[in-house]
């Protein structure tokens, strides 16, 4: 029999890990001589108690939606997207070609067509090293650590060296034209007399994230696909017994997870900047990676997972302002969190699934 | 074209090589005992902290150093506990490390010094000064010999020549001692160091322990030798060139000397030149930045000769009946 | 003699549970000094736990140890080699890329520095080889010798840490015969010099035929301390199983008809490039069951990997008189369950199911892309979960509950969800590997009956599987393979184990 119920595994010990994390964080702030209370409480206000905080938080959690979908996706084939960095860069790079270079009559097509290029850019950068993987070996994991510096060798080019405005000081583009702007929150929800902060950036972008989710859950729970997706993850030798094959598997998983990783442009780059400015990803990529793992690789849980660290971006952010301590502490909750749910998983496993086993016994 | 071998282009190849060679000797140790580690970016970063830290404190890099290795050591005792005790995922183990070095490095920084996550400049004895090998001065004349061995050999600091002595202890060790093949077994086949009566856990966190060591040195050279003082993200993705270096190297010590100079090399001359010219035809620098890791992809993709890691590598060891 | 010395091993009321299984529950045995004593008994009756125990690998619930009559604390292998036990494990524990020096040295170093160990290891090793029949070229890598060289090294290894007990675990399940012979000839060399050697086995011939003692195990339980001289193999079977068992399946004799499988000059290469199957012709016709005997690891499993579409290979295979690729687009499983084959996969957790999948999800495996499982886009769950009620309840699964995950099932009620999935799909074809390896006895008999009713039906079934009572009883036919070869056919009331045996170790079959 299992050893603990489904509730426990996908509920209690992500939970206990963030306890972990969170305790860890509130002392590295009681170190640096901040009160945890009271930085908190900023946090929540800052983040979550205004419109102008949610608009922030949601955009940011719109980014992780799409680059935790991305590795919750390859985790379920057992493959591990580090390149999701990477992939989001070339995103921003198909986002910005097609904003700059092709003339949209409406926002709404643009956002088509932008978030197309986005997602096959994206493939395309997750393509070498799939294929590297399923057909030479090589490990996945290295080639798209590798990938994501190539990636910014390759903006870097582009954009300093060729896309830059002759005589432009920033390192980006140019601005792209009205006709690509996209709809915020606050345009969004004018017309049906919600009221939301016009400074948000959270926009349009959120709710093609949340459709990416329920689309995601479909396709892992529900579709053939992901039915052989998860069965090659589980085993490889199985899926060859089946007829799946690991080569097409593997490329199929990582087109997807590149797209998703790619298609985050949509929200950063064509929402928000409105321009490619280098580092655009702000380490997107690799935040989706403790969003994944808190999330279970569970598109709820990645959903859920997205806003929670959205939160603490903005919080963060706010932090930063209104006290002495440095937004680079979301980095080591950030840190705590992959920690905990990741690779410390066992510590915060084995004593709970003892303590269910002691409990079963009790009952019997 | 002779501009790409001159002395100071080659010189400031050894110079960026030596944070490599050590980084890369740490992931040969680790890894050679299967234990996989992304994290020697992070651990570098926050040796280099600590150690610059430290160093301007006390005014002593030697102190320093110590104390950069011990904060290296720290964390490599984290993904040691993670990775062999709990068994966890090495890969995220690593992750989840260079993430908290990023984050503590400026925090601490911040907090110790309010200098927007910097370390004041390093001064006098807080600095690894240069040591002048034996009989440079005299030297220095000679036609061809004199230049090299004066102003290319001669000069760096103490950890650079570490550095470089590492390589064939490192050799000597692994191919000529009983921890050696212990350990390369261990990086093979737990199963085999197991069911022999040795233990794979304390084989393991012996490897990454030494990982964590010259990790440390690795930091403190950046912070304290080739640079005065500590900056935010330092390391600059040196922990990636070297895991880089290390599958370039198949995993021995040797060529990973020769990985980390052409590679060290490579970064020198994006360092002197903003373009390349070769013939007319013109390389963007870059291109030479990312070429240690499409040099990587291609070896990996097993183009040119098969790389093939440690048989055991990344798998945590469960017993077995 | 031996009433004065203590036993070399003995046991008292060893327990050890995992979770809520008791692998060994109060077990004693006592083992003389200078014998061969075996432990016999089906799969999971505890005796590798036990061994384990002895190993240092586990720690004992309950129970103590004593070497030599002394009483003796084994918390890991250390201690054991302290205690100058040796173990040759099933699955060897060697480095593959160090050569045979090295491994034997390893562990057992002399000082920090290695040169002086290997030197003294190498004059070690030639000693021993001179004394025991142990030859081994000391510098050969070990991934460049056969399984057989292995296995010495592994005695080798025991012996250089002053073994004076040896423990070998089912050490003949990768041997040819022959190597078998001749690793029995160095078990008595070693008994000779005084060794005390426990043989895990359960091949009653190898007890028989080697041992001074044997126990028996059953379900955790030692059931009997017997002289081999004074039992039987009949009397043995008994005590392992419980009860009288069926060595003869009911059967009627078979009524082949037209050819279903004809393979012709087959060829298989595996990963490293090496041919393991180097030419077979076979054919297997429609209502009879062709069995392919043979040791592990001469083809056999390359043969159904290539039938089956997990492996690409070379050569002519026909399905009903049509050609099947062997290679590429069209060789995979999915093409070979479309042309109508099953396939009954030799190993059940790795190939045939999926054990984190539920049974719901297991029984759509490699038949996923069945119309009936789909609704639109999706796959139907609903109907999954119903097709697989009645397949639990028609093959007895138990507990029958579609949404427990396989690995929660015992070995036996595993294979019956892989079974009934793929008999169900009434194949032309059926490919089975060890069927009942791991399964328990109620078990075995059930999917034996299920494959005879398949055939019965007239169904072609190719079994393959390495032990020879299931051949000889399930078979209408037998071929044996050696060395990627067919050395010869023969027909069950036609031959005996000793004829197969001979083929199995590369007798051809016109010279025996």
């Amino acid at each position: 029999m299992d050893k603990m119920p489904k509730w426990a595994d996908v509920v209690l010990i992500p939970l206990i890990s963030l306890i972990l994390a969170t305790a860890i964080s509130a002392l590295v702030i009681l170190g640096i001589g901040e009160d945890p209370v009271a930085a908190v409480k900023i946090m929540v206000s800052g983040a979550l108690g205004s419109t102008l905080g949610w608009g922030y938080t949601l955009y940011y959690a719109t980014n992780f939606m799409f680059t935790g979908l991305a590795v919750a996706v390859a985790f379920h084939a057992r493959l591990f997207n580090i390149g999701g960095e990477g992939q989001a860069m070339l995103g921003g790079l198909g986002v910005a070609v097609a904003c700059l270079y092709i003339p949209w009559p409406h926002w709404s097509l643009a956002l088509i067509g932008a978030g197309t290029l986005a997602a096959l850019f994206g493939a395309a950068w997750a393509a070498i090293p799939a294929w590297l993987q399923a057909r030479r070996g090589s490990h996945i994991v290295i080639t798209t650590i590798m990938f994501n510096f190539i990636a910014a060798s390759v903006l870097n080019y582009l954009v300093v060296d060729i896309m830059r405005p002759k005589g432009a000081r920033d390192t980006a583009t140019a601005r792209f034209p009205d006709s690509v702007h996209l709809p915020t929150l606050h345009e969004l929800l004018a017309p049906i007399g919600v009221p939301f902060s016009k400074a948000g950036p959270a926009n349009v972008s959120l709710l093609v994230a949340v459709a990416a989710c329920l689309l995601i859950w479909l396709l892992i729970w529900r579709s053939r696909l992901g039915y052989e997706i998860r069965a090659y993850g589980h085993s490889e030798t199985g899926a060859l017994y089946a007829g799946i094959s690991p080569v097409r598997i593997t490329m199929i998983t990582m087109l997807i997870s590149g797209g998703l990783a790619g298609m985050m442009a949509i929200n950063n780059v064509m929402g928000e900047a409105e321009r490619l400015v280098l580092n655009a990803t702000e380490e997107a990529g690799f935040i989706g990676i403790a969003v994944a793992l808190m999330g279970r690789s569970h598109p709820l849980g990645v959903f859920l997972a997205a806003i929670l660290f959205g939160f603490l971006y903005q919080g963060g952010a706010e932090l930063a302002l209104m006290t002495q301590i440095p937004s680079e502490l979301i980095v080591v909750i950030q840190a705590l969190v992959i920690l905990f749910t990741g690779a410390l998983d066992n510590m915060v496993r084995m004593p709970i699934e003892k303590l269910f086993v002691t409990l079963g016994r009790m009952r019997a | 074209m002779m501009d790409f071998i001159a002395i100071p282009v080659l010189d400031s190849a050894i110079r960026l090589s030596t944070p490599l060679l050590l980084a890369c000797l740490a992931g040969l140790f680790s890894e050679r005992a299967g234990v996989y580690d992304i994290g020697l970016e992070g651990k570098m970063l926050m040796a280099a902290f600590f150690s610059a830290a430290v160093a301007a404190v006390t005014g002593s890099a030697w102190l320093g150093l110590l104390a950069g290795i011990a904060a290296s050591m720290v964390l490599a005792a984290i993904h040691g506990v993670a990775a062999i005790t709990f068994r966890g995922n090495q890969l995220i183990s690593g992750v989840a490390i260079n993430f908290l070095a990023a984050g503590l490095s400026l925090l601490i920084a911040q907090h110790w010094f309010q200098q927007g996550g910097r370390t004041p400049s390093l001064i006098g004895g807080g600095r690894f000064a240069p040591i002048d090998l034996p009989l440079a001065q005299t030297l220095a004349p000679v036609p061809v010999i004199g230049p090299i061995y004066s102003d290319l050999l001669s000069g760096h600091s103490a950890l650079a020549y570490l550095a470089f002595l590492a390589v064939p202890a490192s050799w000597w060790v692994l191919y000529r001692t009983r921890f050696g093949l212990r350990l390369r077994a261990v990086g093979e086949n737990p199963a085999a160091v197991d069911t022999a009566g040795v233990s794979v856990v304390g084989l393991r966190f012996a490897a990454v322990m030494i990982c964590g060591i010259l990790c440390g040195v690795a930091g403190a050279y950046l912070a304290t030798a080739l640079q005065a003082g500590f900056v935010k993200d330092m390391t600059a993705g040196r922990g990636y060139i070297a895991l880089a270096a290390l599958i370039f190297a198949k995993w021995r010590p040797w060529q990973a000397m020769w990985a980390c100079l052409l590679f060290g090399y490579l970064q020198a001359v994006a360092l002197w030149y903003q373009k390349i010219d070769i013939w007319g035809l013109v390389i963007p620098v870059q291109a030479i930045d990312a070429l240690p890791y499409v040099l990587t992809v291609v070896i990996l993709a097993g183009f040119v000769g098969k790389a093939i890691p440690p048989r055991a590598g990344g798998e945590p060891y469960v017993k077995e009946r | 003699m031996t009433g004065i010395s203590p036993p070399a091993i003995e046991l008292r009321g060893i327990s050890k549970a995992f979770g809520p299984v008791q692998a060994n529950k109060d077990i004693s045995i006592q083992v003389r000094p200078g014998t061969i004593h075996g432990i016999i008994g089906e799969n999971g009756a505890g005796k590798s736990t036990l061994m384990s125990i002895l190993y240092g690998f586990y720690k004992a619930d309950k129970g103590d140890i004593f070497i030599n009559g002394r009483k003796t604390e084994i918390h890991d292998s250390q201690a054991a080699i302290a205690a100058g036990i040796g173990m040759v494990f099933q699955h060897f524990k060697l480095v593959e890329n160090f050569t045979v020096l090295e491994n034997v040295v390893l562990g057992a170093e002399d000082g920090r520095l290695l040169r002086p160990s290997l030197a003294k290891a190498r004059r070690i090793l030639a000693d021993l080889a001179r004394e025991y029949e142990l030859n081994v070229d000391p510098d050969a890598r070990i991934d460049q010798i056969g399984v057989g060289m292995q296995q010495r090294v592994e005695i080798l290894k025991a012996l250089y840490r002053r073994a004076d007990i040896l423990i070998l675990d089912e050490p003949t399940g990768v041997l040819t015969p022959a190597e078998a012979d001749h690793l029995f000839r160095i078990l008595d060399n070693l008994r000779a010099e005084g060794k005390t050697i426990i043989l895990i086995t359960h091949k009653l011939r190898e007890i028989m035929e080697t041992t001074d003692t044997v126990s028996v195990m059953r379900r955790g339980e030692m059931t009997a301390t017997v002289k081999t001289s004074e039992t039987s193999p009949d009397e043995l079977a008994e005590l392992m199983v419980g009860r009288k068992v069926l060595l003869q399946i009911d059967k009627a004799p078979a009524h082949p008809g037209r050819t279903v499988l004809e393979v012709r000059g087959l060829h298989v290469r595996d990963h490293q490039g090496v041919e393991r199957v180097k030419g077979i012709d076979l054919t297997v016709r429609a209502g009879e069951i062709l069995g392919i005997a043979g040791v592990a690891g001469n083809g056999q499993s390359e043969l159904l990997e290539v039938l089956g579409g997990m492996r690409s290979g070379a050569g002519t295979v026909l399905l009903n008189g049509t050609a099947l690729a062997l290679d590429g687009r069209g060789a995979d499983g999915q093409a070979r369950r479309a042309a109508g084959i099953a396939h009954v996969p030799e190993d059940r957790q790795r190939e045939g199911l999926i054990m984190e999948f539920h049974a719901w999800e297991n029984v759509a495996f490699g038949y996923h892309h069945d119309p009936a499982y789909q609704r639109g886009l999706l796959m139907d769950n609903a109907a999954l979960i119903r097709d697989t009620e009645a397949k639990m309840k028609k093959f007895d699964v138990r507990p029958p509950a579609p949404a427990l995950a396989a690995r929660n099932f015992s070995g036996g009620n595993q294979q019956k969800i892989v079974v009934a999935r793929e008999i169900e799909r009434n194949p032309d074809l059926l490919l089975v590997g060890q069927p009942t390896r791991g399964v328990d006895i109620g078990a075995i008999e059930f999917i034996h009956k299920q494959i005879v009713a398949l055939r019965d039906q007239g169904a072609a079934i190719l079994l393959v599987s390495v032990e020879l009572d299931e051949i000889l009883s399930l078979s209408d036919r037998i071929a044996v393979m050696f060395d990627g070869r067919i050395m010869g056919e023969r027909l069950p009331d036609q031959t005996d184990e000793q004829e197969l045996g001979l083929l199995m170790a590369g007798v051809s079959g016109e010279a025996a």
